[in-house]
């Protein structure tokens, strides 16, 4: 009662009950999702629920030693990110505090209290003006460009700001706080903008994905390929390489820019990418693969509610990079954990909860998220998207529990990792009869067009292949290879000569582990004339072990690791031709 | 201070405190008894109204009639360099006969994370002499592998022999342990210790020990009383520091003690929700700080409840460590020691600390060739069994026999057997040796050349 009649004496808000990351304050005349700080150090907090005089607030900082009686003063805005130039290369928290700038100002533990801008607001951009004075501009309209990396920065008008007619603009070295161009209306405008996260960006429409996120992985894109704007899921127990594979999808997946949230995450993984990614080279342009990159690190023992809040700047920053007219992909590892803070927090609430504790609207909350996900037409007209790739932790390997069963809802790819196949060292350790993609449709052209007419028929087939292999693997359980008809035991051969030459990729290797669609197209022919050619054999009279002993394709895997493989592909397929024509002439 | 005599409820491990000033959250509280003793306990939740109190130890002889001082403070643990040879409870007390600890600093037992952008990238190989861990699950420093093992498995033994064999490479430089002790029984407790003594790792140890009997709730204290005093052995005196935490699964039964007894919503199996979070508060307490000399490196070790590697304490624990070491009630059934079943075991961590620079260029590809043969020899045993072994082929009776090779050869080492890396790969290669070349698919030919025992000899023929 002291308190609240301390409050009522009008000395602003006052903390009345502190339990973890989540607190009461009363008298904060506060709305949903402002952000508040609270007690005399001022820790960041947001509002999660208002109850009568009460104002439930999540804090993204540890609370401890806080006490009922400090203060709390509400700045009334929403969770905002910082957008404009320096965004690349950057390594953020949860809530876009630089972490380097976090080591500079409080040393190599995370403290609390501390604030730090998202960017820098001392450095000073080469800005462009690519509008002239009396051009009228709109909301999400294109006026200059800042070259940032080896990336162009687009500066654009904010989509919340009404357009207008230029009354001045100028080009020039400017910060990010300095006026660069004003509108009729009196309006100024700066190189940054800032956009509240839990808010989608505006576009003018969304379209159809038809264009595939080439990741130089065989398996995503040669038989379960994601589309540019598309999103997909990776569930897998741990230890089956769900972090090795979303890390090779950021490192090689053909979009400009990649946005990789390491959401309640190992802090030895996290340094691994940001001590990895600086030394890459991306494969087009050359230039370090951090150069493309935003990353955000809120490791498993960060506060909960930043890891809450992480993914919501994760995608806020994708579209922004998208509103430019940027291909962006989006990883998100893991899900699972952004889930759990949920849920963590939704239980420090006392809500009633859904399935396994975790709260009611947890499907709401994955499926507003991946919505965020498309290939647009831009404000500006431009043709931009965001990838959203989320990993999934089950529990206990389990993927009928809530999480991935929600995501799976969603989500139009499903790559099934699998840790059977993990412990025998198949890696990629994706699962090639649970996964899917529901994108081969709408690809189809595309692989006609780009790849070879042929394609189409050739993935048809591998999945037939791999299929009967699976069928008939449950009979050699039971009887043992030899008992099968001497065409199923060819069958069996080359399923094995797919799963190991094609599926198979080393992602350590220099050479495999980027493999283009040409290459994959060339792989994958020479194995299907290796089964016409055994087919064809058999039938004549050759026995299943004199295919099977065929040495020229033992030198077949090797293809892998060799950059210019064309000449020893020649050599292998000659070799293959001529020793069927002596078996078969030998019967 | 102000004494409070407002006890209104008392339930299980929790007392609840009416009309206080304002408490800070996570402070710590002294209870005083009517006898005089004194029992500690910490602030769970506080406001104007009620302040909810953990109680360290039993709650045994507290009523409405306890004073209960908030003192104003989170939970600090005094460390120095003098802790190391000593033996400490559970909360922290010296309980070797011998003096107070005389401390240099008090440090916060909760830990701040360590910022990621100043971790350094941990990649230094530890010999540990035991093949099925630095041939197939190599550890390095600044790792956290936990041991996945069930009741009546020798896991104790096989953490003793990392702690008295684990070595970097090519240096004399020995761990300092620290080791806490979770709920294990008198004498779990005196085989550690003797060993200790034994082999004089007690000189550079800390050991804290909450034995069975002790209060459950201590253990919640427990492994960060162990970690903070780690971590200021690491980056403050510069050592590379092992920490062996036993038993995590008792740990985690505490948890659940406090989180029933305050009514909230349980998750998984009834395990609170945010298990994994707390669990990550201590696992994640290992690692390197860039320009700083030491490191910590953690072997947590757990039972898993029925053997069930998805019950959620290995489950959670699996998501955060860097892998896991899983130990096998089949092979200890056949009597192999260590009784390591490499095939759901894994180590995150192992290509950063091995290859040319760490270890050998073979490391790798010999590692997953023994992988790969062993899992499909395995995968025969369960054929076998329906169809007999004739009606197995040739080639499949080779790789068959090579799992059986393995286990009794690879695996299967003694206590007191520090093999060399350079030998557990010679070791890998012979026994690689007994399949046809031409199915070590995972191994280029270079290397082949270069090790396979047939074609060394034949090297060393052409010389001689």
């Amino acid at each position: 009662m002291e308190i609240e009649a301390k409050a009522a004496k009008g000395s602003g808000g006052v903390l009345k009950r502190i339990a973890g990351p989540v607190v009461t304050a009363v008298n904060i005349d506060a709305h949903m999702y402002d952000v508040v700080k609270v007690g005399h150090e001022e820790l960041m907090g947001e509002v999660i629920k208002i109850q009568g005089n009460e104002t439930i607030i999540q804090v993204y900082e540890d609370t401890s030693g806080i006490r009922p009686g400090e203060p709390v003063i509400n700045t009334g805005l929403s969770l905002a990110v910082e957008l404009g130039p320096g965004l690349l290369t950057s390594i953020y928290d949860g809530i876009q505090r630089p972490l380097s700038v976090l080591v500079s100002k409080m040393g190599d533990f995370i403290q609390r209290g501390v604030s730090a801008p998202g960017l820098d607001h001392q450095k000073k951009w080469e800005f462009k003006a690519l509008v002239r004075e009396g051009d009228t501009v709109l909301p999400g309209s294109i006026i200059g460009e800042v070259q940032e990396t080896n990336i162009v920065h687009r500066i654009l008008v904010p989509p919340n700001v009404a357009g207008g007619k230029v009354k001045s603009i100028r080009s020039g070295s400017f910060t990010i706080e300095e006026v660069i161009c004003t509108l009729d209306s009196g309006t100024g405008l700066t190189m940054m903008q800032k956009w509240p996260v839990r808010v989608p960006r505006p576009v003018t429409e969304k379209m159809n994905p038809t264009i595939p996120l080439i990741t130089g992985q065989r398996i995503l894109d040669g038989l379960f390929p994601i589309a540019k704007g598309g999103t997909a899921a990776i569930p897998g127990p741990f230890g089956s390489g769900k972090t090795v594979t979303q890390q090779q999808l950021a490192k090689w997946s053909d979009a400009e820019i990649v946005v990789y949230i390491g959401c309640g995450e190992r802090g030895n993984e996290m340094t691994e990418v940001l001590t990895e990614f600086p030394e890459l080279e991306d494969p087009k342009t050359g230039k370090p693969l951090m150069e493309r990159t935003v990353l955000i690190a809120n490791t498993s023992n960060m506060p909960v509610a930043a890891r809450e809040a992480s993914v919501y700047t994760g995608i806020t920053i994708a579209e922004y990079f998208r509103d430019m007219g940027y291909d962006v992909s989006l990883m998100a590892d893991s899900t699972s954990r952004w889930a759990e803070a949920m849920r963590e927090i939704s239980s420090r609430l006392e809500e009633m909860p859904g399935e396994e504790g975790y709260p009611a609207y947890l499907a709401a909350r994955l499926s507003e998220f991946y919505e965020r996900a498309g290939r647009v037409k831009t404000l500006s007209g431009r043709d931009g998207s965001v990838s959203v790739i989320g990993a999934v932790s089950p529990p206990g390997g389990d993927f009928s529990e809530p999480v991935t069963q929600n995501t799976l809802r969603i989500v139009k790819v499903f790559w099934a990792l699998d840790a059977k196949l993990s412990q025998r060292r198949h890696f990629p350790a994706i699962n090639w009869l649970n996964s899917y993609s529901l994108y081969l449709d709408t690809l189809h052209d595309w692989y006609d067009k780009e790849v070879s007419p042929e394609w189409n028929v050739l993935r048809a087939w591998a999945m037939e292949v791999l299929q009967k292999e699976a069928e008939l693997q449950e009979i050699v359980q039971l009887v043992g290879s030899d008992a099968l008809p001497e065409a199923e035991q060819v069958t069996i051969e080359v399923a094995r000569m797919i799963r190991e030459i094609f599926l198979q990729q080393n992602a350590y290797d220099p050479v495999d582990t980027f493999c283009d669609m040409s290459k994959q197209y060339d792989m994958m022919k020479t194995i299907r004339s290796f089964a016409d050619h055994a087919y064809a054999a058999q039938v004549a009279g050759v026995t299943p072990q004199q295919i099977i002993g065929i040495q020229s394709k033992n030198d077949l895997p090797q293809i892998k690791f060799i950059k210019d493989y064309r000449p020893e592909l020649e050599r292998i397929k000659n070799a293959m031709d001529s020793e069927f024509t002596r078996l078969r002439s030998s019967v | 201070m102000k004494e409070y005599r407002t006890i209104s409820k008392i339930a299980g491990p929790l007392v609840f405190v009416e009309k206080t000033e304002p408490v800070g959250y996570g402070e710590l509280v002294n209870l005083a008894l009517f006898d005089g003793s004194i029992k500690r306990g910490q602030v769970l939740d506080t406001s104007d109204q009620l302040v909810v109190v953990q109680v360290f130890e039993t709650t045994a002889g507290i009523g409405k009639d306890t004073g209960v001082r908030f003192l104003g403070e989170t939970i600090k643990m005094p460390v120095g360099r003098e802790m190391l040879g000593r033996i400490l409870s559970g909360g922290g007390k010296p309980i070797d006969g011998g003096p107070e600890i005389v401390p240099e600093k008090r440090l916060d037992i909760t830990g701040a994370a360590i910022n990621p952008y100043a971790r350094a990238s941990p990649e230094e190989f530890i010999q540990t002499g035991i093949s099925t861990i630095d041939g197939t699950n190599t550890l390095v420093r600044g790792q956290k592998l936990p041991i996945f093992s069930g009741a009546g498995l020798p896991h104790n033994n096989i953490a003793l022999q990392i702690a008295r064999q684990a070595k970097a490479l090519g240096s004399k430089e020995e761990f300092a342990v620290v080791f806490a002790a979770m709920g294990i029984t008198k004498e779990e407790a005196n085989h550690f210790m003797q060993d200790f003594e034994r082999t004089g790792a007690l000189e550079r140890a800390v050991v804290f020990l909450n034995l069975a009997d002790d209060p459950a709730v201590e253990r919640i204290i427990t492994p960060r009383l162990a970690l903070t005093t780690a971590e200021y052995l690491a980056f403050d005196l510069g050592m590379h520091v092992l920490v062996i935490l036993t038993d995590m699964t008792n740990y985690c039964e505490a948890l659940r003690q406090i989180g029933a007894a305050r009514e909230e919503v349980p998750g998984r199996r009834g395990y609170p929700g945010y298990m994994y979070t707390d669990l990550a508060s201590i696992y994640e307490r290992a690692g390197i700080i860039k320009g700083k000399k030491g490191s910590i490196t953690q072997f947590p070790i757990l039972t898993m409840p029925g053997d069930d590697i998805t019950h959620p304490i290995p489950d959670l624990t699996g998501y955060i460590t860097e892998g896991q070491i899983v130990v096998s009630r089949d092979l200890h059934r056949k009597g192999i020691y260590p009784p390591v079943n490499v095939l759901p075991s894994l180590s995150r961590l192992m290509n950063l600390g091995i290859g040319k620079e760490h270890t050998r260029e073979d490391h790798k590809k010999v590692s997953d060739q023994l992988y790969a043969a062993y899992a499909e020899g395995n995968d025969l045993r369960g054929l076998v069994a329906i169809v007999g072994k004739d009606a197995l082929s040739e080639r499949d009776r080779m790789f068959l026999e090579f799992a059986d090779l393995f286990e009794n050869r690879f695996v299967r080492q003694g206590y007191n057997e520090d093999r060399t890396i350079f030998g557990t790969l010679d070791l890998g290669w012979d026994l690689l040796s007994a399949l046809p070349v031409e199915q070590l698919v995972r191994i280029d030919r270079d290397l082949i050349n270069k090790y396979h025992p047939k074609f060394r000899q034949q090297d060393a023929k052409a010389q001689g």
